[in-house]
């Protein structure tokens, strides 16, 4: 089995950190893995993706080809649609609603929508306004995974979630059960 | 034991675990985890292996070339561009030889992710004619790293290692052996290191006759091999050169394809012309596909007919390839997928909110509207961004340092005012000599020195001249009243723009010195100071904006 994973957003939001959980808990799993990321230019506030590859099988290129990945797991409305080429035909994007806007021009809410309907599996939350009532504000990105993780399939919810705590350990108790908590969150969400 | 790394890391790590004595590099995307996965290693701290940042790619290649001479094993890391300034000690050192094994990292960035250009290092080793290495995975990159220093050792030359950005910045698992103790030879002692012609002449000419030895390691190493793959004998057999990184795209099609492919997989060069001969005997089409520049198209369209590539149009010319292209140029059609989304607006990066290069901006394109025909070089760094909207303020940006060169030439032309930005770490890599240049020819240039104390744009690295920037302007010969530090805030914009309406009007060089901490350092400083930092390597994360 494979799962191809496009992870955007803009410079800053957080997307690397999704990459990292599922990197640690790929590794742990024994499940192959390759992520190129964007590093440089693009990472002050223009838009960021990474390529994410999981397999129980040998993976040969680090980029995903069109119409080939699984899943879009963005952090922004907009640079979710940026990467749709890539998207198969039956995959599915998690994104967040919320548009973040550092450009002069943005496209309106309701031609957001209409992108959105006109596909087939979206999964939207206001996971900045839910990571802030959950009182864990920097942790949004985590509810995308949690919305995210059932579909991963190669990884199991435990093995993400010990992940979590490991990626975050070093920042302290506090910040991993944010994270925890965001992640759960997203998780139930799914489910709904 | 195995690790998640990136292709830099990896490369970082086999290094180490090869025994190196010291990493010898200046900041570029994508070569600049390479040096800082070295400095945050408990290795390389209990070794006391050099990880200082050099001031520019020159000053690190020599400086490995002495490590080299001393008979240690030396790494020098930059990205493609940086190959440019390095080039005179690099080719030089192909003549001079090395003792302690000597590698160097050129990071290539095809689709310029970061990058003013798309130039091919391989050409540079051809040039100089030295070995290549060219990886095509992060396991790959670990083991050649070190193979890459036993050749180097072997053959008494350096040898130039070539990443690309999606090697470099894509993470994999990767098998780690155990580190080697640090190499240490005797210094070196013949006469091929001094170049004077007499004896230039007679080490040229073992360099030339090395070449038959650099044919042979390419022919035996197990990096360049070929495969076949037959999947319908009545179909006849297509021959394709994959180099590097490009080989993973054409296993990627081969699941997809349906006739017979006879692959020869390239990762080190001068290209093994035995397994080339092999590789096209009695195939119909030859398909090269290389990351880069048509480096072995070119070569090969000289001795064969039926090459294709990026010079025929099979493969796109510029740009990196992707998995899509090559699967194209093999016959096999992509999935079919959504169509690009109408209404996506482009996002390009820019400065910081609060960042100082703003307000330096702000002055500026104050001042300058009284000045229609006056214009602002730029430089390359974070204040680059200056040049996009809403600041629009610059005129130019070619290679580091090129600013205060181009200022000068062009009020020499009559221009005026002719005024140069550069940042604090593009100064010292490269600005100072130009500087001089204009202090002897009294040239009545305005020089915008925007200090954010760091090299921003590559994540935050130390900047060689940090707190002697103006003695370094005076001790170069600018008059101490026209050296001026002001301190970039929205507040002080009026009198910033003051200061440099009244230096605009001096009839020589003046330099205004912007000096405010970088947004990104002060946050991370700011955090250091709350809690305590990663330790060994920790994993990235998103605020490690580095290039
Ligand atoms: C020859 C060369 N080496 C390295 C780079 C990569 N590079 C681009 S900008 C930059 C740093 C600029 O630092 P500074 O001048 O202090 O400006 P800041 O980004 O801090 O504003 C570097 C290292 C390059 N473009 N060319």
């Amino acid at each position: 089995m494979k799962k191809d994973i496009i992870l955007s957003g803009v410079g800053g939001q957080g997307i690397l950190s999704i990459a990292t959980v599922i990197g640690e808990a790929a590794t742990r799993s024994n499940i192959n893995l390759k992520q190129a990321e964007v590093h440089g230019m693009s990472q002050r506030g223009g838009d960021v993706q990474s390529n994410l590859r999981l397999s129980d099988d040998d993976i040969h290129s680090d980029l995903i080809p069109y119409g080939e990945a699984d899943m879009i797991i963005s952090m922004e409305p907009m640079e979710a649609l940026r990467y749709l080429p890539y998207l198969s035909k039956d995959g599915c994007i998690i994104t967040s609603s919320k548009p973040f806007v550092n450009i002069p021009v943005y496209p309106s809410e309701e031609s957001l929508q209409a992108e959105f309907r006109k596909l087939p599996n979206v999964q939207m939350a206001d996971i900045e306004q839910m990571a802030k009532d959950l009182g864990a504000p920097k942790s949004a990105n985590m509810i995308l995974l949690g919305m995210a993780a059932s579909k991963i399939e190669l990884l199991s919810l435990d093995k993400l979630r010990s992940s979590l705590s490991r990626v975050f350990a070093r920042k302290g108790e506090k910040i991993v059960e944010d994270n925890l908590k965001c992640f759960e969150a997203g998780l139930n969400l799914k489910s709904k | 034991m195995k690790r998640l790394l990136l292709g830099d890391e990896a490369l970082a790590l086999g290094a180490l675990n090869a025994g190196l004595g010291g990493v010898y590099a200046y900041p570029g995307t994508p070569s600049t985890e390479i040096t800082e996965y070295i400095q945050g290693n408990s290795l390389s701290k209990e070794r006391g292996i050099h990880t200082a940042w050099c001031t520019n790619e020159k000053t690190a290649m020599e400086a490995a070339l002495g490590m080299s001479y001393a008979g240690r094993r030396a790494l020098v890391c930059m990205k493609h561009v940086g190959m440019n300034v390095a080039a005179d000690a690099f080719v030089n050192s192909a003549i001079t030889g090395v003792n302690g094994g000597l590698v160097v990292v050129a990071a290539d960035d095809p689709s310029m992710h970061s990058s003013q250009n798309e130039q091919d290092s391989r050409f540079y080793g051809k040039f100089a004619m030295l070995p290549v290495m060219e990886p095509s995975s992060q396991q790959e990159t670990y083991d050649m790293i070190s193979e890459a220093f036993e050749l180097s050792e072997e053959l008494h030359l350096p040898v130039l290692f070539r990443m690309v950005t999606r090697l470099a910045h894509s993470r994999a698992s990767v098998e780690i052996s155990n580190p080697l103790s640090m190499k240490q030879y005797d210094a070196a002692s013949e006469k091929g290191w001094v170049l004077l012609p007499a004896i230039a002449r007679r080490q040229y000419n073992a360099l030339i006759e090395k070449q038959s030895a650099l044919q042979k390691a390419s022919l035996e190493t197990y990096h360049n091999r070929i495969e076949t793959i037959e999947k319908d004998p009545r179909q006849p057999e297509i021959a394709v050169v994959a180099s590097g990184i490009a080989y993973n795209y054409v296993l990627e099609a081969v699941a997809k394809y349906k006739g017979n492919l006879r692959i020869l997989k390239i990762s080190q060069y001068p290209l093994p012309e035995e397994k080339i001969k092999r590789l096209t005997k009695g195939v119909q089409r030859i398909i090269v596909a290389e990351d880069g520049q048509p480096f072995i198209e070119e070569q090969l369209c000289k001795s064969y007919k039926n090459v294709e590539g990026r010079l025929t149009g099979l493969l796109p010319r510029t740009g990196e390839l992707t998995p899509d292209t090559v699967a194209s140029a093999l016959g096999i059609e992509t999935k079919s997928y959504f169509q690009p989304s109408g209404i996506l607006e482009a996002r390009p990066p820019q400065l910081c909110p609060g960042c100082g290069h703003r307000d330096v901006y702000a002055a500026l394109n104050k001042v300058m509207e009284d000045y229609p025909k006056g214009r602002i070089f730029g430089d390359i760094g974070c204040y680059t961004l200056g040049a996009l909207p809403p600041f629009k303020a610059l005129a130019s940006c070619v290679d580091m340092g090129a600013s205060i060169g181009m200022a000068k030439g062009a009020s020499d032309a009559g221009l005026f005012p002719a005024v140069a930005v550069i940042g604090d770490s593009t100064f010292t890599h490269s600005g100072m000599t130009c500087l001089l240049d204009a202090v002897n020819a009294k040239s009545p240039i305005t020089v915008v020195l925007s200090d954010n104390l760091t090299t921003a744009m590559t994540g935050g690295q130390d900047s060689a001249g940090t707190s002697r920037f103006e003695a370094i302007c005076i001790a170069l010969g600018v008059e101490p009243e026209h050296v001026k530090v002001v301190v970039p805030t929205p507040g002080n914009i009026p009198s910033i723009t003051e200061t440099l309406r009244e230096e605009i009007q001096y009839k020589g060089v003046s330099v205004i010195i912007p000096r405010r901490e970088c947004m990104q350092t002060l946050k991370r400083h700011q955090k250091q100071t709350q809690s305590q930092k990663p330790t060994d390597n920790q994993i990235s994360s998103d605020n490690q904006t580095s290039k």
